[in-house]
């Protein structure tokens, strides 16, 4: 009976605990719209790579090779080594539309949500950062980004790591922009705070109407860090197809908020059954 | 790098000298602590196994010497794989445990009392092997497989799982530690840790609950990889109610089997009462399947990807079967047809993992897995593993102790209420 009675506390202890940290992390989440971010204008990109080169070298891998003019070509792709490149599709049959492609840093990235042990993080100024330390390897932030942004060392036989832009974490704390805006020839990388960056997105949009066609990174999957300003609908240039127009985490956060409710549910009614199997002599 | 050539080498002749001598070992043990005098089909046994584990060896120092990629089929497109899928197949296998456990010790139905102990004890090797040796090589850095005891992110149901399964574990090794004790003769610890067992089975199926109903809410992060087939917000409740069934049916095949094998009597009932458990749960199962599928609009996708389709329609054909077996009254008394009714329903849950973690999203991750040939052996020889330690202690625990007709009808008397 005493052991039956400090389950039931212990299961109602732990329900409280679920449910009172949900508070704790809405507590330390800051404005998104005061959080660092960058404007990425898709109509200034010429393709010159500088901001792969520069990511690169920043990551402490080797840069691009040379070419006769600029840059050669890298991966062509993300990799654990390549945390950023210039993705070279045809945006529809008359234009040759170069997109940027790194991480999108998610105001509620899917990432840190599933990773069991916290090795990702958001920190409250934007960036999404890895804590290789802390990492077990499960990769299941690989599956869950709906960007496909993380990426496996998969060659690595003892600790292999998760490869993904940081947006420049360290350069941001001392006050500079991420390697790759500050790369930028041309003005299409724009660094600065989300709701600043947001409005100057939707104003340039209302000004060339002609020029314009969709901001990306607004509302997909709760918000982005990093806005899209293009001339071509986002469907065509690559970003993926299918995903919610809210945060991914929500989606699991509904059935772990259920789980104290479970719990309490199923001790209280296994132990109706263990006193009325008893009572009508069963024992 | 090619100076190491010759340690590779070394390291995988270790390996597979290791699992070949683990095997004549088990082999040994499993005949009874003798060699064999003449060529009976139980060599053919031995030969599988002592093959199986050489290359299993060969498999697992490769995998640990080069890592995952050099071993695996896995890629940035598609990070989980079959060991993943197997930590998936194998928990809801292992549900007969807390099923069985819950319907002698909680609803108290002495019927099912002498197949409690195969059963928890397959269940105890399905999670032993599904998850916590599966993990072992499939995690990138398994040794730190240890870090979510310390390192916690509760929004994150892979937290969650690892550590329902852990308590779990814990459990089951309550729940069969008696039979242990009983061996090693030590009645006044097997008597304290029978008297604590209720309030544990309750912990246990309540652990269960959660991390059955979680290996499904695993995917609901991902609406827009996993096909519609599969991917709904239902996901938990789906994988719960098939873990049931899966524990109904492997509570059938375990008992059938080692009762069987070992020549223990067993009373009919006892399986034709299982079955008979498994039909109304699969009836709930398949209605809500339905239902969903329809509320959704997603049959069309049957048509739409034939592989997928096909999988997706074996799977539903392998779960429907068993009841046309069981609801007909004429061959439901029948203990080898509640053997043939759980089957289908091991295979059809075992598929429909498969077809969450693997199948279902081939089509939007554009990936082609299929297992490479060492993911494929170890994880023969994990579930091989799993077969012959119950073998073993088949052969020399009390395994059978509570199944001599007569004395079996007794739930012993200071179980606590």
């Amino acid at each position: 009976m005493i052991s039956r009675r400090r389950f039931l506390q212990a299961s109602a202890t732990g329900a409280l605990t679920v449910l009172g940290a949900r508070g704790v992390f809405a507590k330390t989440k800051a404005d998104p719209a005061d959080a660092a971010a960058v404007l990425v204008d898709l109509t200034r990109c010429i393709g010159c790579r500088a901001c792969e080169n520069a990511c690169r070298v920043r990551a402490g891998f080797p840069g691009l090779p040379t070419a006769p003019i600029g840059y050669g070509a890298g991966d062509g792709q993300l990799t654990f080594r390549t945390r950023t490149f210039i993705d070279f599709r045809n945006g529809n049959s008359k234009q040759h539309q170069p997109v940027k492609r790194q991480c999108m840093h998610c105001l509620e990235p899917a990432c840190v949500s599933v990773c069991p042990v916290a090795a990702l993080e958001k920190t409250a100024t934007g960036p999404v950062v890895y804590h290789e330390n802390v990492c077990i390897g499960c990769r299941y932030c690989i599956l869950a980004c709906p960007f496909g942004v993380a990426k496996y060392e998969w060659d690595n036989a003892l600790m292999p790591r998760v490869g993904k832009c940081d947006f420049c974490a360290d350069r941001q704390a001392e006050g500079r922009p991420p390697a790759c805006v500050a790369a930028c020839p041309t003005g299409t990388l724009k660094f600065g705070t989300r709701g600043v960056l947001l409005q100057e997105a939707r104003a340039r949009m209302s000004a060339q109407p002609n020029r314009y066609v969709a901001i990306y990174g607004d509302e997909v999957v709760g918000g982005t860090s990093w806005i899209y300003l293009s001339a071509t609908p986002p469907e065509e240039l690559g970003f993926p197809k299918g995903l919610p127009p809210g945060a991914l985490p929500q989606l699991t956060w509904k059935a772990i908020a259920k789980l104290p409710f479970v719990v309490i549910g199923v001790g209280l009614l296994l132990s109706l059954v263990v006193r009325w199997r008893t009572r009508s002599g069963h024992a | 790098m090619h100076d190491f050539t010759w340690l590779l080498i070394l390291f995988r002749i270790v390996g597979v000298l290791v699992g070949v001598s683990a095997a004549i070992f088990v082999c040994w043990l499993l005949a009874g602590r003798k060699f064999p005098q003449h060529l009976t089909s139980a060599v053919f046994g031995w030969l599988l196994l002592i093959v199986l584990w050489g290359v299993g060896g060969y498999a697992l120092t490769t995998r640990y010497a080069l890592g995952l990629g050099a071993v695996t089929n896995l890629s940035d497109q598609f990070p989980w794989g079959i060991w993943k899928a197997l930590v998936l197949c194998g928990i809801s296998f292992a549900a007969g445990g807390f099923l069985t456990a819950c319907m002698v010790y909680i609803f108290r139905i002495r019927t099912f009392y002498p197949i409690l102990r195969p059963v928890v004890l397959a269940a105890y090797l399905g999670y032993m092997l599904s998850a916590s040796g599966s993990l072992l090589v499939d995690l990138g850095r398994y040794h730190q497989i240890w870090r979510p005891i310390f390192f916690w992110q509760h929004h994150s149901v892979l937290f969650e799982v690892s550590w329902c399964v852990m308590l779990y574990t814990g459990v089951l090794t309550v729940e069969f530690a008696p039979i242990l004790l009983d061996k090693l003769g030590w009645h006044k610890l097997a008597h304290v840790v029978h008297s604590i067992t209720v309030p544990f089975v309750i912990c246990g199926v309540v652990l269960s609950t959660l991390h059955q109903s979680s290996l499904g809410s695993l995917f609901l992060i991902v609406p827009n990889k996993l096909l519609p087939l599969w991917y709904t917000p239902q996901l938990p409740i789906l994988f719960f109610i098939s873990a049931l069934a899966s524990g109904f049916a492997m509570a059938i095949f375990v008992s059938a089997l080692a009762f069987w094998t070992f020549r223990r009597p067993l009373e009919p009932r006892v399986l034709t009462a299982l079955a008979k458990g498994m039909t109304p749960v699969l009836l709930v199962y398949l209605f809500l399947r339905v239902v969903d599928l329809t509320a959704r609009n997603a049959w069309r996708y049957i048509f739409e990807n034939p592989l997928q389709g096909a999988s997706f329609t074996v799977e539903m054909v392998l779960l429907t079967a068993p009841l046309f077996v069981v609801l007909r009254t004429r061959w439901s008394g029948r203990r080898r047809w509640a053997f043939a009714a759980a089957i289908p329903v091991i295979v059809g849950v075992i598929l429909n993992r498969l077809n969450v973690a693997w199948i279902g999203l081939l089509p939007a991750t554009g990936a082609d897995y299929v297992p490479s040939w060492i993911e494929t052996v170890v994880t023969l020889n994990l579930v091989s593993v799993g077969v012959v330690i119950f073998g073993l202690a088949a052969r020399y625990l009390p395994l059978f102790e509570h199944a001599t007709p007569g004395e079996h009808a007794e739930v012993p008397a200071h179980v606590p209420a």
